[in-house]
C-alpha cells in the first residue's frame, strides 16, 4: 500500500487529508492514475501544474518508483509569510 | 534558529535576545509581517505546515543563506494555525559583518519562505475563506535570486 497525504486546498477538495491506497503502485504515475480512478477532481488537481510531490519526505521531479509503504504527499503552491 | 509557533509571539523581545551579547557582528536586519485585516473577519488567516517537513525545507534555505550571504547568525519564527489581523505572521532576523549582506539575506529568506516554504494560507474574509496561492510579483521575487 502507499500513504497519500494532501495539503492545503488539496485536502480541501478530496474531502480527506490522509488515506492509504492498495495494493502498492509500483511508481508514483499509477499512484496517481489509482487516485484519479477514486476521485476524477482530485486526479486532475495533483496533476496541476505548481504541484510538487514528496515521497518520503524528499521532492522529486517526475516519475519515481514507490517501495510497498511509501508516503507520498501532494504539495500544492506554496504560499508562507 | 527556525521555530514554528502556533501563538502569537514578541517580534521586539525576540530582536533584543538576538542582539544581546553580540560583538563580532555589526549589522542586524529584521523583517515582520503582520497579518492584513482581510475585510472585518475575526481570524485573518489560518496557516497550515507539515510538521517536521517544513522546519526541514526551511532549515535548508537558511543554509544556503547562511552560505551565500556570510551570515553569523539568522532567525526564522513563523506562525502557523489561526492568526488574527495585526499579529506577527513572521519574522527573520540576520547577523552579518556588514549592513548589505544582512540585508539583502533577510530580503531574501523572505522571497523564499513567501513561495518555497511549505506552507499553505487559508483567508477568512468577508466573501468567505480562500486559499492564497502566491502572486506572480512573489514568483518573480523569489526567481531574482536563482
Amino acid at each position: 500500500m502507499a500513504r497519500v497525504l494532501l495539503f492545503g486546498p488539496l485536502s480541501d477538495l478530496a474531502g480527506w487529508r490522509e488515506r492509504t491506497f492498495a495494493p502498492a503502485p509500483a511508481t508514483l504515475s499509477q499512484l496517481k492514475a489509482m487516485i484519479a480512478r477514486a476521485d476524477r477532481a482530485l486526479g486532475a488537481a495533483i496533476d496541476a501544474p505548481g504541484v510538487r510531490a514528496a515521497v518520503d519526505r524528499e521532492l522529486v521531479a517526475g516519475d519515481i518508483g514507490l517501495a510497498d509503504g511509501a508516503e507520498v504527499a501532494f504539495l500544492p503552491p506554496m504560499s508562507g509569510g | 534558529m527556525i521555530r514554528l509557533t502556533e501563538l502569537p509571539f514578541d517580534p521586539g523581545a525576540e530582536l533584543t535576545r538576538f542582539c544581546a551579547g553580540r560583538t563580532a557582528s555589526g549589522a542586524i536586519a529584521s523583517f515582520v509581517g503582520l497579518a492584513r485585516d482581510a475585510g472585518g473577519g475575526a481570524t485573518a488567516l489560518e496557516l497550515e505546515a507539515w510538521p517536521g517537513f517544513t522546519e526541514a525545507r526551511i532549515g535548508a534555505i537558511a543554509e544556503a543563506a547562511r552560505v551565500r550571504f556570510a551570515l553569523h547568525d539568522l532567525v526564522i519564527v513563523h506562525r502557523t494555525g489561526a492568526v488574527a489581523p495585526g499579529e506577527a505572521i513572521v519574522l527573520v532576523l540576520t547577523a552579518a559583518a556588514h549592513r548589505r549582506e544582512a540585508f539583502e539575506a533577510c530580503d531574501h529568506l523572505m522571497d523564499y519562505l513567501k513561495s518555497r516554504a511549505p506552507f499553505w494560507k487559508k483567508e477568512h474574509g468577508p466573501a468567505g475563506p480562500r486559499w492564497v496561492e502566491p502572486t506572480a510579483r512573489d514568483l518573480t521575487d523569489a526567481a531574482r535570486w536563482d
